[in-house]
């Protein structure tokens, strides 16, 4: 029993059943009645736990209408809250009221499988843009996902500002810079910003439908295109979802193999981010200089793994490359040197006043607020908040090896951006370790064939946080839903709160010092 | 101040000969498409680069080609912030519906004459995303292409390859007249 069960089952009493839908491994989930969805939120609220995701599915095939789902999290437990709702009445409480992060998810859930949260106090549609039709609901099985969409007409209602001198800036969806596209609405006053509001759901791929038409082993190769950037986070996450669902386990090679790829792509992107953070304070030289050791890294991972970014080495059952001792020797060599240049760059970080200027006391987030937003990863812990599944719902082989999670309190672009800093010292500790005790033996082991309506549950700290999947058989052991949470998907309300106060020309910086995945995002 | 002079000093000069090859004819073609850029475009080719829905992939391997190793600036080849600048843009892809008016609006935007370069597998066909309610496939379902670079997601030596030979096959000043856009 788990004390998040405890506090559901105290609340709700006999109307809480235990859902054997999820492999008992995986993650505890509860049923409960559609009216008392609300009431288990409260409790869990009551006892500080954060809500991680919310989502809706189709489980027609199986018989059933539509699934409400809410994942909780607090310190090292996950728990699923679900309720079950007709298809001629898809209407469920909405817990937006209770919990920040709510918001965007049960507005994505009524624009992408028609199920309407009620009392929830936004009802624009979220990803779904307002020129598509209304009634397409892309995630319903009724849907045909092979036909092109009609394109109507519409206006999006911004939130908008009025008063003498008050004026306002679209952004976006096209930007100055190589990135990904989303629009910015600032209202400002003077240089000061009044409030800024984000539209995305550009890069809406239909991802969360594609999967559902692919073999589960095709569906790797999307996991790792969900967010390009975090190939190795999403594919790790989906293929331990996979496992969690068929029962499988790698051998457990593979799982150090996976912390290796992991711990890699954490130290490039952070590597990435400190440059393109001093490029965005017009600081070229720190830029250039980052940006040429990530560089580095991406070639040894070309040399060694076949892939710079490691595209698809991780599949589920374990890894599709392994490590030699040669291999081993040119990545303790490459660290070696990477992190005697990295330490000689943040000395000159450290010890710049211009960039001091820029970066303290810019874009703040509260811990209050993070917390409040749910927010999760590097952006959670440079506001005082310790989170990360590597330590509070590790995965082998993290529980067999200590993370050093470094939390900073104040929630400036300086406090992102030297968790970062922390983070890759550590990550190259880490990968000292990792290569130290290697395991031998084989890198896969074949994957059990799916049995019929169960669930696979998975929670991954990528280099940007949490990523969460949670994947569903259908009545033939196909696909019948696959639920990506990516870390960007609660992050971005953070980028949003956090520029109150700030001028606009700091917008860059802050929005680069958070660098969330669009794509990761809209799916 | 002198921590920062004794690092560039240290550093010295990290930028790689083109192409990353051994192989002399593809050395050769480097040298003949320097060329094509000085003559072409007076020496500055401007880019205007559009993620029309892309997973982030490409977008990471663009900016590569402007770390100090691949160094693109040395050809004259530049990023632009507007496609009113532009000489060339370069597309990844696959187009999402979302994204479909926007790229319309950002061809129409940049002066002819012009060359559109789709990137990536996904810009190319819609690689694994296919054809859907939400993507659309392939750059050129949207708007016309002249040279495509795959690759998943193609790496800094082969993306400056791709725009080096894009800009060569082709004079875009008497390149063919192409179909207007309807937006």
């Amino acid at each position: 029993m788990s004390r998040l069960q405890n506090i559901v089952m105290a609340a709700l009493g006999a109307d809480a059943t235990v859902d054997d839908t999820l492999q008992p491994f995986s993650v505890i989930s509860l049923s409960v009645p559609r009216t008392r969805f609300a009431e288990a939120a409260k409790a869990l609220k009551k006892e500080y736990a954060l809500l991680a995701a919310e989502w809706a599915t189709d489980e027609t095939l199986l018989g059933r209408g539509f699934g409400i789902y809410a994942c909780y999290r607090k310190e090292a437990e996950y728990l699923i809250v679900k309720t079950l709702v007709p298809v001629d009445d898809p209407t469920f409480p909405s817990l937006t009221k209770k919990y920040v992060p709510a918001y965007r998810f049960e507005r994505q859930m009524n624009s992408l499988m028609g199920v309407t949260p009620v009392g929830h106090p936004d009802t624009r549609p979220w990803i779904k843009h307002e020129d598509w039709p209304e009634d397409a609901w892309p995630l319903r099985k009724t849907f045909d996902a092979s036909k092109r969409l009609t394109r109507g007409s519409g206006e999006y209602r911004w939130i908008r500002a009025e008063g003498e001198g008050v004026y306002e800036i679209p952004v976006g969806p096209v930007h100055a810079g190589i990135i990904e596209p989303g629009h910015f609405r600032f209202q400002a006053m003077g240089e000061d910003v009044l409030n800024l509001e984000a539209k995305l759901g550009y890069v809406h791929k239909g991802i969360e439908k594609r999967f559902e038409s692919l073999s589960w082993n095709e569906a790797s190769r999307l996991a790792g295109r969900v967010s390009g950037d975090s190939t190795v986070a999403h594919c790790l996450a989906y293929s331990q979802a996979v496992e969690a669902l068929t029962g499988s386990t790698p051998p457990d090679r593979a799982l150090w193999l996976r912390a290796l790829f992991l711990e890699r792509e954490r130290i490039a992107n952070h590597l990435g981010d400190l440059g393109a953070i001093c490029n965005d304070v017009a600081f070229a030289i720190l830029f250039y200089q980052f940006m040429t050791l990530k560089e580095e890294m991406l070639r040894t991972n070309d040399k060694l793994f076949g892939h710079r970014f490691m595209m698809d080495r991780i599949v589920p059952g374990g890894t599709v490359v392994d490590i030699d001792a040669d291999g081993i020797r040119t990545i303790l060599l490459e660290l070696d040197r990477l992190l005697k240049e990295f330490e000689r760059l943040v000395v000159i970080y450290d010890e710049n006043s211009s960039v001091e200027d820029r970066v303290r006391d810019t874009g703040i987030l509260s811990s209050e607020k993070a917390r409040d937003l749910g927010m999760v990863g590097f952006v959670a812990r440079a506001s005082g908040l310790n989170l990360d599944c590597r330590n509070h719902h590790p995965f082998p082989p993290y529980d067999r090896i200590f993370v050093s999670i470094p939390v900073l309190v104040a929630g400036d672009v300086h406090a992102r951006a030297w968790i970062r800093v922390e983070e890759i010292r550590d990550s190259a500790r880490l990968i000292g370790e990792i290569l130290k005790s290697l395991p031998d033996g084989g890198i896969a082991a074949p994957v059990h064939a799916p049995p019929a309506d169960k669930a696979g549950f998975a929670a991954v700290e990528g280099w940007r946080g949490e990523i969460l999947y949670w994947v569903h058989s259908g009545p033939k052991g196909e696909i019948n839903r696959c639920m990506v949470r990516d870390p960007s998907s609660l992050n971005w309300l953070g980028l949003e709160q956090c520029i109150h106060g700030n001028i606009v020309p700091d917008f860059p910086v802050c929005n680069k010092s958070f660098n969330q995945s669009y794509s990761g995002n809209d799916l | 101040m002198i921590r920062i002079l004794k690092q560039i000093f240290h550093t010295g000069i990290v930028t790689e000969k083109l192409p990353l090859s051994t192989d002399p004819e593809l050395e050769k073609i480097g040298v003949k498409l320097e060329a094509a850029i000085r003559r072409k475009f007076q020496r500055s080719l401007t880019i205007r680069q559009v993620d029309a829905g892309s997973c982030n992939g490409c977008e990471l391997e663009i900016h590569a080609i402007n770390n100090p190793i691949y160094n693109c600036e040395r050809f004259g080849i530049h990023f632009t912030a507007s496609p009113r600048f532009a000489d060339l843009l370069l597309v990844t892809g696959p187009v999402t519906h979302n994204m479909e008016v926007a790229l319309k609006r950002t061809y129409q935007a940049t002066p002819s004459p012009k060359l559109v370069i789709a990137v990536g597998d996904c810009g190319c066909n819609g690689g694994i995303f296919g054809e859907s309610y939400a993507s659309l496939g392939g750059i050129d379902k949207v708007i016309p292409v002249d040279a495509v670079i795959p690759g998943c997601p193609p790496a800094p030596a082969v993306l400056l390859q791709g725009i080096l030979n894009a800009i060569g096959g082709q004079d875009p000043a008497l390149a063919k007249k192409k179909k207007p856009v309807k937006s």
